[in-house]
This record gives C-alpha cells, structure tokens and sequence, in this order.
C-alpha cells in the first residue's frame, strides 16, 4: 500500500517537473549543423553558456516550409534560427518572424548595410567567386567574368551553377554591365536577351554544376579550367586537399544569412541576450579562423586574423566591386527565369 | 419422372460445383489479397494521389474564396465590376490575418511573374476600409491591377481542378480570354524533352539489342560449369548499386580518368577524349546498367529452341547463314520483343544516370519531375510530367502490344 502511494506520489512530481521543463524551455538556438556548426559551437555556444546563460541547439536543413509548420503546428520549440535571405524575405513578410529591436542590437549602423533587415541580423556573408587551378593557368591569369568567356587564352571548359540565379548575373558582368545595373538591367526582357545571347557565346564550353563540393572536384579533375564557385569551398580544398586554387574576387557575387526570432518565442528575451552576443565584435572575429565565412560586424574586420581576412567575402578589397545577390529579385522571377532557362539549357 | 430427378440432380450438380468453384476462387483471392493490399497501399495510392496533384488547384479558392465567386462570371474582356474588388479587398485582409496568403501567392506567381510581390505589397498597402471605390483604391496600389492578365490568372488558378499544369508541360498555356494558346518561343521545353527522352530509351534499346543478342547466342551455346560462370558474369553487375555503377563511370570517363590516361599512354590520342558530361556518356552507363534485361529474355528463349531444328534446316539443303537467318531468328522474337520492351520502358523513366554522367542538354523527363517536386516545389508541375511520362509508357504499351502481341513475348 505505502509502495503504491510513493509510486503514485513519485510519478506525479515527474509530470509535474515534465510540465515545468515544457514551460520553462531554455533559449533553443538552430543552425546548419556540419562543420559550420561545429565552428559556431567552438565560438558562440559554449562562451555564450560559459558567461552563465543557458541555451540548447538543433539544426535544420532550410525551407521556409518548416518554419511555417513550426508556427502553424502551435508547438513552436524553436527560439533563434540561421536563415538563408530568401527564407528571411519570405518569412519576414508572412510574420514568422518578430520585428528585431535595432537599438538593443547596437544600432544599424554598428553593421554592413544588407546586413540589416527588419527582422534578421546577418550573421555570415559569402560568395559566389572565380576560380581556377594556380598549378594549371599560370602567367598571364584571368581577371575578370569576360576573362571567364575568353576560351581563345584560357581553352578548357568553364562549370556554372545550373540554374539562372547567379549565372544570368555573371553572364551580363562578363558582357560588361556595371555591378549596380545588374539587377536593373536583369529586370528588363532586353537584359534577360541579353544575358542569354552572352550565354550562347559560351555554351559549347560551359558545363553545369549543382552541389557546392562540385566545383572544386572539377577543377581538381581538369574538367574544367574555371568554375564560379562558393569561395568557402575553394579556401577549404586548398586547407584542407593542398590544393593551389586561386580566387578572383572581382564582381564576386555574395549573400547573407542571417539569425532571426521566430514570432511569439516565449524567450524573447533571451534570444535577444544571445543575439547581443554573437554580434559583439570581439566574439565575431573568432569564426573566420575556424571556417572562412564572414562576419557582419563593421569592428570585427579590423579585428580578423590578419592571415584570414583575404579569404572572406568581407576583406574591404574583396568587398569593393561585389554584388550582393537580389533575393527580391529572383521571389518575383525564379519560376519565368527557370522555365526559360531549362529552355535554353535544353536547345 | 426420372428425368425431372436426374434435371433436380444436375441442378443439384451445377449447383454443388459453382459453390466449390467459388471456394476455390474465394481461397485464390484470399491467398493475393496480402500482394493485392500491399499494392494498393503502397503503388495505386500514392502514385494515383500523387497524379492527381496535376489537375487539382486548391490553394486560391480556398484562400481567396469571395473574389473567385465573384469572378465566376466574369467574361474576361474587360476589367470585372465593383463586387470582385471588394470581394478582393476582403480575402487579402482575410488572407492576411490568417498568415496564408503566401501559397495563394505562390500559385498565381507561377502563372504571371510579379504576382507574389502584387499581392504582398496591396496586403500591405490596403487601408481597412476603403472610402469610395475599392477599383480606385486598387489600381492606386499598383496599376498592374488594371491589367486583364492580372484578373485572368485569378481566374485561372479559380479551381477546383484546373488544366494548367498539364498544359505548361505540354508547352501550351490559356490566354486571359481562356483560349489555348503555344506557349512563348523562349519558354518552350517540353515538347523537346520528351522527344529526347524518347530517342535516348530507344538508341539504348538498339543499342543492348545489338549488343546482347550476340552474347545470348554464345551463352546458349555453352554447357555446364562455363555456361554457369558465364550466366554468373552477366548477373554480377546486378549485385552492386545503380549509384555505385554509375559513379564508376565518371572515375573511368573523366578527363583525367583511366580510359584517357590509358589511350594517352598507348600513344592512340594526343588530348585527352571529352567522354563525360555527354550524350556518349549517358549511352554507355544506361546501356551498361541494362544490358541484362535484354541478355536474359534471349538466353532463355535461345535455350529452349531445340538444336534439332538448325540440323534439319541444313539437312534440307539450307546454307548455314539462310538457316539461322530463316529458322533461328524467328523463333527468338519472342525473346527480342520482351527484351526490348522492358529495357525500352526502364529507360524512360531513367532519372540518376543522365543526371551524374549526362550534360545539361542529355536530361531526360524524370531529371524535370525531380526538379519540380525537390527543388522549386511544384508539385503540380511535377505531377503533370509524371502524368505525361506515365501516358506516353502506357500509350507505346499498346502500341507495341498490337504490334507484337504480349502473348508472344518470352520473359523469360
């Protein structure tokens, strides 16, 4: 009987603190996972715990669909999230997100411009890059996207992201419109001709890649002599395959992901305590050393490891002619471009 | 009186025998049932659901639902009446409230580009009543509600089944007046896909055919131990995975791959060969991979033609070339007609080989229905391609069985 009633009495308070775990969850912040997360733990997590706050962390895959279950299925577990712009466009426009306070963060100002929006702070920018193999073109080596299309003094193929994001882009770089017409010129159906028949020019030679660790297998391979690539990939194979692929940063084409609140976070508080911390500065400048990614803060340039700063998105110099990539842009007309890419691919 | 018993037997008989059949016939039904179920469940369901993706369009009459009662009428020729403003002023607040305006938005974006900022932008800008008329208060917002093409997609996208989808994959679509129109010059693709997914399936069909009824020939002829290590030998590549095949070939094709560096070392090329990436590329993988689906038919039907018959062929006086020509080959049609078939039919739905050995322009139909349902989440699309593969399979089907007659193909 006394057994029964301590049993009874036993379970009850581990409900009762099960409720009480639910209620009061820590601070859940979700990112990508992988080595990237890996960094993000070594720099953020554990000195953000170490200075007495709690917090736990999860990743996901993407997919504004996940974030909209999340908030539609009414059991929300997620506090901070990693986006990708495109996920922080759409989900700032449909209220998945809380408004971020700009004053507690420091003020704008405190950060590079696209790295503001309403409701996401940047936290990495990297890019779209040329690129090519050190030990293959040497001498006299290629500059620019129109110097991606001279195959009379480079011969060799040349890889490109398949799809029109970021290849129609390049295409009207190489064909010599300024970086800050791109997207004005893109949005005209002349522009888009025009980025085709640059295009045509190129396609005996062009061949086509779709996951991030591709082009540097293809240049590795000999496949091809230039790809566009993402410039994390390429300081990776030289890191970590000793490899002697050179970037060229002019017109590199780059992008933002960014760190959100997901509306209605019963930690809102803390998840802005968390984002005050990773946005100082002093803790930004320790992940570009672990994974070459840069970092939204104006100060932490200054900061970097002057051996790392040349790798990132960031480096003023690398910085100078860039683009950032229009994600307002390709919402409105990735399914058009697409179609009429496939098209084109497929003549 | 004998007769009417003997009739009252018979009946008895008949009776007796059909409820013993029906036994029988209940027990053999029984016995598929598990097979039948697990069938339904896991093939006829899903992909009938899936297929069915194509032709329903639910997003916008349910999230938009006055203005598509209000436009039910409408004729399309010029911009509809006050109530369908109204009626859209009230959805898109209603929209807004319940956070769902974006799949409505995804949806008509997909007919006309623009229309998700459209929407986003008049959701912003509505006013929560709007003083006089909610025509004059639209077009303020953006003049692009002045445009027919505007109010034919909603329309369009009005459900609750729609031709959209099947039409965009056949490089048709519906003007605003809903006449069916081609589709611009610069945006048609299908058409062309499906024809090239048809040419590749069939080169490779000739191609196995020319390649693996030599070698069933010579495997019929073998007996014992070597006809069973040679049987062994075409069976082996089903033992290891299509990915791990297929990969194989990019390692062996490649620029700086071992057929290059072997033709540069023997001194045969002075550039390495283009052999990836290509239509060459694709024929040898998907070749390679089907080679046993025609290999087997043939050497089953070629095992069981009696050597008897070519002796006779000769003893009556025919050249050896005319007997095998006039006496062997007939009798192994059988065996081409399924070899054909089921490499033919494989081939069409082939989506992994062309998509890791092929270039941008060797991708067949399946590369696109992966395209729309992974990655830019058109399951409509998707669905409408599949549809449209699944037709064309069904359709050379019965072509091919009028022709040949199923009866008359050995699988084996």
């Amino acid at each position: 009987m006394q057994r029964r009633l301590l049993r009874t009495l036993f379970t009850a308070a581990a409900m009762a603190g099960l409720a009480l775990t639910a209620q009061a969850r820590d601070l859940t912040v979700v990112s990508w996972g992988g080595a990237y997360q890996d960094a993000q733990r070594e720099v953020y997590f554990k000195p953000y715990m170490a200075s007495g706050n709690k917090m736990a962390e999860e990743s996901w895959d993407g997919g504004v669909g996940t974030l909209r279950a999340k908030l539609q299925g009414g059991n929300n577990n997620w506090d901070v999230v990693q986006v990708e712009s495109e996920e922080l466009l759409l989900g700032c426009e449909e209220g998945l997100f809380e408004k971020l306070d700009w004053t507690k963060l420091g003020g704008k100002d405190k950060y590079l411009s696209d790295a503001v929006n309403d409701c996401g702070v940047g936290a990495i920018v990297y890019s779209f890059v040329l690129s090519y193999d050190g030990d293959k073109i040497k001498g006299d080596a290629p500059k620019s996207w129109s110097d991606f299309w001279n195959t009379q003094k480079w011969p060799g193929k040349r890889a490109l992201r398949k799809g029109p994001k970021t290849t129609l882009e390049i295409a009207l770089m190489a064909d010599g419109v300024a970086p800050q017409d791109v997207y004005k010129t893109l949005g005209t159906p002349a522009g888009v001709d025009r980025a085709f028949a640059k295009l045509d020019q190129l396609k005996a030679n062009l061949i086509w890649w779709e996951k991030g660790s591709q082009p540097p297998q293809l240049l590795a391979s000999g496949e091809a002599a230039m790809v566009d690539a993402y410039n994390g990939r390429i300081a990776a194979a030289n890191d970590k395959d000793k490899k002697n692929f050179k970037i060229v940063w002019t017109n590199n084409l780059y992008t933002i992901d960014s760190w959100v609140i997901m509306k209605g976070s019963p930690n809102k508080a803390d998840a802005e305590k968390y984002l005050v911390f990773v946005n100082d500065p002093n803790n930004q400048k320790n992940l570009p050393p672990k994974i070459p990614y840069g970092v939204t803060t104006k100060a932490s340039t200054g900061l970097i490891d002057k051996n790392v700063l040349p790798n990132l998105a960031t480096a003023p110099e690398n910085m100078k002619s860039a683009v950032y990539i229009n994600d307002k842009f390709w919402l409105e007309n990735l399914d058009k471009l697409n179609q009429r890419f496939n098209a084109w691919v497929a003549k | 009186m004998t007769t009417a018993a003997a009739i009252l037997d018979d009946r008895g008989l008949a009776r007796g025998l059909a409820r013993s059949q029906r036994r029988i016939k209940l027990r053999a039904i029984a016995l598929t049932l598990p097979l039948l179920l697990f069938l339904l469940a896991t093939f006829v369901g899903p992909i009938g659901a899936l297929l069915t993706k194509s032709v329903i369009d639910s997003d916008v009459p349910r999230i938009l639902p006055r203005v598509t009662a209000a436009l039910q009428n409408w004729d399309g020729r010029s911009l509809p009446p006050e109530p369908a403003w109204i009626a859209l002023a009230d959805d898109v607040r209603a929209a807004r409230a319940e956070g769902n305006l974006a799949s409505a938005a995804t949806r008509l974006n997909y007919d006309v580009t623009g229309y998700r900022s459209l929407l986003f932008t008049t959701g912003r800008r509505l006013p929560d009543k709007i003083e006089g008329s909610a025509r004059d208060a639209f077009l303020e917002i953006d003049p692009k509600w002045g445009e027919l093409e505007t109010w034919g997609a909603l329309r369009r996208a009005a459900g609750p089944v729609t031709d959209f989808y099947l039409l965009a994959a056949l490089d048709l679509r519906r003007d605003a007046s809903g006449h069916i129109a081609p589709e611009k010059d610069d945006e048609v693709v299908f058409r062309s896909i499906l024809g090239r997914t048809l040419w590749i399936s069939g080169m490779v069909t000739l191609i196995c055919l020319l390649m693996g009824y030599p070698t069933a020939w010579f495997l019929a002829q073998q007996t014992g131990r070597k006809a069973a290590i040679l049987l062994f030998l075409v069976l082996l590549p089903f033992w290891t995975s299509l990915l791990v095949r297929t990969v194989a070939w990019v390692v062996l094709l490649q620029r700086e791959g071992v057929v290059n560096d072997a033709l540069l070392t023997a001194g045969l090329i002075v550039e390495p060969l283009k052999m990836i990436f290509n239509r060459f590329a694709v024929y040898v993988a998907m070749v390679h991979v089907l080679l046993p689906f025609m290999i087997l038919p043939l050497y089953s039907v070629m095992k069981s033609i009696p050597p008897s018959y070519l002796r006779a062929a000769a003893s009556l006086g025919a050249p050896p070339l005319v007997a095998w020509l006039r006496v062997y080959v007939p009798q192994t049609l059988p065996g081409v007609g399924a070899g054909c078939l089921m490499v033919f039919i494989q081939a069409l739905g082939y989506y992994v080989t062309p998509a890791l050995v092929g270039g941008a322009d060797d991708q067949m139909i399946s590369y696109f229905v992966a395209f729309y349902a992974s990655k830019t989440i058109n399951w409509g699309m998707a669905a409408a391609l599949a549809l449209i593969l699944l037709a064309t399979t069904m359709a050379l089907y019965t072509v091919y069985q009028r022709l040949i007659g199923l009866d008359r193909m050995r699988l084996g």
